[in-house]
């Protein structure tokens, strides 16, 4: 498998006036071919700036340190020309509000031809004919017509399937989805994530969803990466990550989800706490506030991602940024009680 | 628990949309909410489920009287609210209140959270001492897991999850006998939704609250809800109790909506099959003939389009609104 996205310790800075903001802390993964990783994450957690940084869309006050290369082409600081040869033609994004990622003024058909025009080289006839096929594959009724509407004229559904028509129209290697489904109402929802799961085998492209839904990743994605604090808490294939959670804050988000698959019970389960301050990140580990495992380790040394299991393997894989040994035993920590949620709720207070 | 406490019948709310006209408008009314019924007893919970568009926050602030019904009655703790002068209204709201779904954009930025928790007290307890006030205010906030030494805070140096207790406190501060809960923990983050859920939980059981919770996320409502109602474009669809409605669910909208909920488990989620629902919602400005749902529904034949479906009792306590009701084809989750 080769890597069409490699990113090594990216870092995001954003510069406000009360001082410096860290989205993302140095996080490092491979996007291989044909592949879809999901990258969860709470508000906050760094996992749309991520992608954005690499994208080269950060806010005017942010700025990217460390490297992401697109086949070996360094992403980081390239200029603008170059970078725009790129994306919308190699990498292409698909954000979660369909209206604001969509322009107001232009027909519908405008904006997708202008992208084959001017990444391709197309005729405006030639692009009109591939701009229908795309909307015929998003499954766009009365598609023709539809090339000569405004986005304000249609649905949010409608919207979003026209977002993915675009993205897809160069063909890309790497597709970039930023909470495609979040905005939508859940038969919508199902309607969309139906037709990614669709195109996910006819076209080849790579694709990375950004979401804080584990539901939608559990449907879609082959890797996770578990994102808080601007860090990679757990990476691995979905079937590690849901199954065989390793990180505390993992296991807790899957905890705390009401599931129609499970017998009701009368208590969910609540991490403590509220998510962390960006611009007071903790020294070490950046969940140690919240984490009902927390002993003296967690305060005094950021845990690196390692090997689950055996902390001197090759990093491949399920791995965990955790100084545990593994939930059911945490031998290493001794005063680490195990979860109550009696205990939380009254921490949480 | 089988003492009813509020009962809706008949319930419309029409806007009015001005459609046309230059110096005469011409008006097309808006039905957000098109004769809804139902009852609630004390330390219920109902669940109000449906899409964006489908009247339920609409139905809420109608039950409060926030929004003037159409048409329709609403009788609380055994008296009418419809068609009552706005004085009797203002001192039944002692015991109905509302939280909202945007914790911070309902909370004043410009008064301290003491004031916001404390308001509903100066306005029925005006003679109340300022330092009873903030006695109860303090003993509320360690209640739902604020620290009392917060109290002359402002909201924006709280969290969403933290200003979504504020709204409760607000909400319970003078012991309602309702609360209609309109998507509270729609704007929050996962790790914190769990704790707004127990926390509402709690206040229900300590208080003996009853909830109206409306939300669109299906999982939630069936941790929290005794009974689950379902809307489509104003209208009952389905109400029964939450097992009924989430093991044998009659109308084939509630079908659609419980297998488009993503299930956080891959080996269920990959294998599954949806049942995908064409279409978007129909406009409410011109809902289609006879069931609105016929649109959309892969059950519709032509008696759809003819008949509007009555809401009627199918099963015991489970009232469905459809002609071709019945059991799933196939498993949902």
């Amino acid at each position: 498998m080769t890597a069409v996205l490699e990113v090594r310790d990216l870092k995001v800075r954003f510069a406000t006036p009360d001082g410096e903001v860290s989205a993302v802390n140095g996080v490092s993964f491979d996007v291989n071919e044909g592949e879809c990783v999901g990258i969860v994450g709470e508000s906050g957690s760094g996992k749309s700036q991520l992608f954005m940084s690499v994208m080269g869309l950060l806010a005017k006050n942010g700025r990217t340190l460390g490297s992401a290369k697109y086949r070996g082409t360094e992403l980081v600081g390239m200029p603008v020309k170059a970078l725009n040869k790129i994306r919308g033609d190699k990498i292409a994004m698909i954000f979660q509000d369909s209206m604001t990622g969509l322009t107001p003024h232009l027909r519908i058909g405008k904006q997708m031809t202008e992208v084959l025009v001017q990444h391709k080289g197309m005729s405006e006839a030639d692009a009109r004919k591939r701009a229908l096929e795309m909307l015929n594959l998003v499954r766009i009724p009365e598609a023709g017509r539809r090339l000569a509407q405004y986005p304000h004229e249609l649905s949010g559904g409608m919207r979003q399937r026209i977002m993915i028509a675009m993205a897809l129209l160069c063909e890309p290697e790497l597709l970039i989805a930023d909470e495609p489904t979040t905005a939508l109402d859940v038969t919508v929802q199902a309607q969309i994530l139906d037709l990614m799961a669709d195109l996910k085998t006819v076209t080849k492209a790579a694709i990375v969803l950004i979401t804080h839904d584990l539901g939608t990743v559990a449907g879609l994605c082959d890797k996770v990466q578990v994102m808080y604090g601007g860090r990679f808490m757990e990476t691995g294939t979905v079937q590690e990550i849901f199954y065989k959670p390793a990180h505390p804050y993992t296991a807790g988000l899957l905890a705390s989800m009401p599931r129609l698959t499970e017998e009701r019970q009368e208590k969910l389960y609540a991490i403590p706490g509220q998510p962390p301050n960006l611009q007071r990140l903790p020294k070490a580990c950046p969940f140690q506030e919240r984490c009902t495992y927390v002993h003296d380790r967690c305060i005094d040394e950021l845990p690196v991602l390692r090997q689950v299991g055996d902390a001197n393997a090759t990093l491949t894989g399920h791995t965990k940024a955790c100084h545990l040994v593994s939930l059911q035993n945490p031998v290493s920590a001794p005063h680490a009680p195990s979860i109550n949620v009696a205990a939380d709720e009254a921490r949480s207070a | 628990m089988s003492k009813e406490l509020l009962r809706v019948e008949g319930l419309k709310v029409h806007f009015p949309i001005r459609t046309g006209g230059i110096l005469i408008g011409q008006y097309t009314p808006l039905k957000a909410v098109d004769g809804v019924s139902f009852t609630l007893n004390e330390g219920e919970t109902l669940g109000i489920v449906g899409e964006s568009g489908c009247g339920k926050s609409t139905l809420g602030r109608a039950v409060l009287q926030l929004i003037k019904p159409t048409d329709g009655q609403v009788v609380f703790m055994g008296s009418e609210l419809t068609g009552v002068g706005a004085e009797v209204i203002r001192q039944k709201r002692a015991d109905m209140q509302i939280v909202f779904q945007d914790p911070l954009a309902s909370l004043n930025p410009r008064m301290t959270v003491g004031d916001i928790i404390g308001e509903p007290l100066t306005v029925f307890f005006p003679k109340m001492k300022a330092e009873e006030r903030k006695e109860k205010v303090r003993a509320l906030m360690a209640k739902v897991g604020l620290l009392p030494q917060m109290i002359n805070r402002y909201p924006h140096e709280f969290s969403g999850g933290q200003c979504q207790r504020i709204g409760i406190a607000r909400a319970m501060i003078l012991n309602p006998k309702l609360v209609i809960c309109d998507e509270p923990v729609s704007a929050l983050d996962v790790s914190i939704q769990a704790q707004i859920v127990n926390l509402l939980m709690d206040l229900q059981q300590e208080f003996g609250l009853s909830l109206m919770f409306i939300s669109h996320d299906l999982s939630v409502v069936r941790h929290v809800s005794h009974r689950v109602m379902v809307l489509y474009l104003g209208k009952v669809m389905e109400i029964a109790t939450r097992d009924a409605i989430y093991a044998a669910p009659l109308h084939p909208y509630t079908q659609a909506l419980i297998s488009a909920v993503p299930v956080p488990d891959p080996d269920i989620e990959k294998n599954k099959q949806r049942i995908v629902l064409g279409g978007d919602l129909p406009s409410p400005m011109n809902p289609p003939s006879g069931c609105v749902f016929r649109t959309r529904c892969p059950r519709a034949t032509d008696i759809c389009a003819q008949e509007v479906p009555v809401l009627e009792e199918k099963a015991p306590g489970h009232r469905v609104a459809c002609h071709h009701w019945g059991l799933p084809e196939q498993k949902l989750v």
